[in-house]
């Protein structure tokens, strides 16, 4: 088991650079998870740990050696591909012990090693069947008892879920959760999936184009985003955000209505200050179909372009200062399109972001 | 009900029309070799014959007795040309593949100066006719005494073949995820093990073909041979065929015998190799 740092790692493709400098500290046993949108990075920088690709600048430590220039077989990790990478022409059995036999390992301890393994991941019935006579989820599997089967100190996840269908993806991650209980080890997760994430993960980091946007704990980054980024990519639906300025102590929104400074920014925004105002559709509730509100809110009409009913609650669609909003609905009616509501913004919940910077007034 | 009748017909007469076509096409493929064999076993009266004899009326082995016969009966060097011609095709087509995996899986796999252009290079050595390399290539191998010689022809076989080895097994290699190199390495290969482990067996079905493709260009070349070999100990099989004609004679059952002779080894070694070819590239490792 042990702990992973980055330091100021940087990755360079020729003069093209596309990762710039981060630094991380992952802790041992941590389950983190690297998230973000594609090309932001993340798997290059799974990839720079496992050593597949040259780290350009900067030090990555595995326990406490600097693995900067160590082959992949030295660094005593092990990693679950995106397309699984399954040896095609050996067995299940023969693709699990593979690691052990080339560390030439006595086959009695192989044979031990893979069955255990195959025992956590219910896949003894499939051990003399080959990749291809094997179903999506169980090829998955069969990646990760991969990669338990050496009892690494790290082990790396590449997109591991993306290629399962949707019902498969939910049950794999449940296991991988499991799987993270059950064998206690450093984890690095590397996905798109906002959900995966904050599902998993002991800690988020956010990446997009070569930076880290912000790390914490899933609740940290969903409460309280670091910047407008972090704001929209976590969060289904995505964050609402409406431009305005501070105007008089209120928010003004162009073109929509004046909304209090919410008491936690009150002190922090300036006369005339340029401002994006977030808040996500959880805390935007038609009057009377809203959540009880305890501290303070307001109140504006919007009409319906559209609602998605989803059983318990609906999701709205309307237009607020010419931008679209995404709104809640508990124990919803059914709402006619064009239909105008007056809504109930809580804005304890609601966040505040410089429009030039971008980053949180918070 | 009457219209599904009519397309019941329609799609029974198309399956007969497919059937006689593909018989057609079959028998004017296989003929040739038939006549081949069949001619091996008759004598030259018979073969002679118009118009033709179809069915044979005398079939017996006197060709061949009289191919593995004395010189002066019409004998011919049956087993030295066959070693010959086993030597060297072996020999260079085990060179034109261990060229060719290199070649090819390098194409496959790095990036480096000048890869387009050296492929396309290969290539085009491709699209010079062989027979127009053969008075360069007799006073090359006159001058460096490769000629008659075993390792004269095993080199401009290597040469021919190996373009095409690289050109086959880079494609093949092409089709091998390079995930499956980077698992390796994880589960803690080097690159060599990652290779021979995990990479080769994979794209063996490829190494195979091109390895086939590579022998029987090899086995059946003619206009080089005929032009490189000079005596019994480097001549061919193609070459030796040419021991069946004389002044004003051709021995045509003679000449069969040696042909049916030659189609074996090729035949066997197509059968032992085509179930890998079948089997092919079972990709089951890999999302598809």
């Amino acid at each position: 088991m042990a702990q992973v740092h980055l330091r100021d790692v940087v990755k360079k493709y020729g003069s093209l650079q596309v990762v710039h400098g981060i630094n991380l500290e992952i802790e041992d046993n941590e389950f983190v998870v690297l998230v973000g949108p594609s090309g932001c990075g993340k798997s290059t920088t799974l990839r720079m740990i496992a050593g597949l690709e040259a780290i350009s600048g900067g030090e990555v430590t595995i326990g406490d050696r600097v693995v900067n220039d160590l082959p992949p077989r030295h660094r005593n990790i092990s990693m679950v591909f995106q397309n699984y990478a399954l040896y095609p022409h050996m067995t299940v059995r023969e693709n699990l012990g593979f690691s052990l036999k080339i560390a030439k390992q006595p086959q009695a301890t192989i044979d031990k090693v893979v069955d255990e393994a195959a025992q956590i991941l219910s896949l003894s019935e499939y051990m003399d069947r080959k990749p291809g006579a094997l179903s999506g989820g169980q090829r998955q599997r069969v990646a990760m008892g991969r990669a338990i089967v050496r009892h690494p100190e790290v082990f790396l996840f590449d997109e591991p879920l993306s290629n399962l269908d949707a019902k498969l993806r939910t049950q794999m991650r449940t296991e991988i959760k499991k799987l993270h209980q059950k064998v206690k080890s450093t984890i690095v997760y590397v996905t798109h999936d906002q959900v995966e994430a904050m599902t998993l993960a002991d800690r988020i980091v956010i990446m997009r184009d070569g930076h880290i946007e912000q790390v914490g704990s899933p609740l940290e980054v969903f409460e309280t985003p670091a910047n407008t980024f972090v704001a929209t990519f976590i969060g289904s639906p995505p964050m609402n955000l409406l431009a305005g300025q501070i105007t008089g102590g209120q928010i003004a929104i162009d073109g929509g209505p004046k909304i209090t400074v919410p008491d936690q920014f009150a002190g922090k925004v300036a006369e005339g200050q340029k401002v994006e105002l977030g808040f996500r559709a959880d805390n935007l509730m038609p009057k009377g179909y809203a959540m009880p509100m305890e501290g303070g809110f307001t109140e504006f009409e919007m009409t319906v372009n559209l609602s998605e009913p989803l059983g318990t609650e609906t999701l709205l669609f309307s237009s607020l200062a010419g931008k679209e909003i995404q709104a809640k609905m508990l124990n919803p009616r059914p709402v006619a399109d064009g239909e105008r509501l007056p809504f109930q913004l809580d804005l304890t919940r609601c966040h505040l972001f410089d429009a030039d910077s971008q980053q949180s007034l918070r | 009900m009457n219209e599904n009748l009519q397309h019941r017909i329609r799609a029974r007469i198309l399956k007969l029309l497919h059937f006689v076509t593909l018989f057609i096409a079959m028998a004017i493929i296989c003929v040739p070799g038939l006549w081949v064999v069949l001619n091996s076993f008759r004598p030259t009266v018979e073969i002679m014959a118009k118009p033709p004899v179809w069915i044979p009326g005398d079939l017996n082995l006197d060709n061949y007795r009289a191919m593995f016969g004395a010189a002066g009966e019409g004998g011919v060097p049956v087993v030295q040309y066959f070693t010959n011609s086993l030597i060297i095709s072996v020999t260079s087509t085990l060179i034109a593949i261990l060229v060719g995996m290199a070649g090819g899986y390098a194409f496959a796999r790095y990036r480096f100066k000048g890869k387009a252009s050296i492929f396309i290079g290969l290539m085009l050595t491709r699209a010079v006719p062989g027979v127009s390399l053969s008075l360069p290539l007799f006073i090359v191998m006159a001058k460096t005494g490769l000629i008659d010689t075993h390792l004269g022809l095993i080199l401009v076989y290597v040469a021919l073949n190996v373009p095409f080895t690289i050109w086959l097994i880079d494609g093949f290699f092409r089709q091998v995820p390079v995930d499956l190199a980077e698992a390796a390495e994880i589960d803690g290969c080097t690159r060599w093990q990652a290779f021979w482990k995990v990479e080769f067996p994979v794209a063996r079905a490829g190494v195979a073909s091109a390895g086939i493709f590579a022998f029987l260009t090899s086995w059946n070349e003619y206009a080089l041979a005929s032009q490189l070999t000079r005596s019994t100990f480097s001549k061919t099989m193609p070459v030796g065929l040419r021991d069946f004609t004389s002044e004003f004679t051709i021995n045509w059952g003679g000449m069969c015998a040696l042909a049916v002779l030659m189609i074996i080894p090729a035949l066997i070694l197509t059968f032992l190799v085509q179930k890998h070819l079948i089997a092919g590239l079972t990709f089951g490792g890999v999302k598809g």
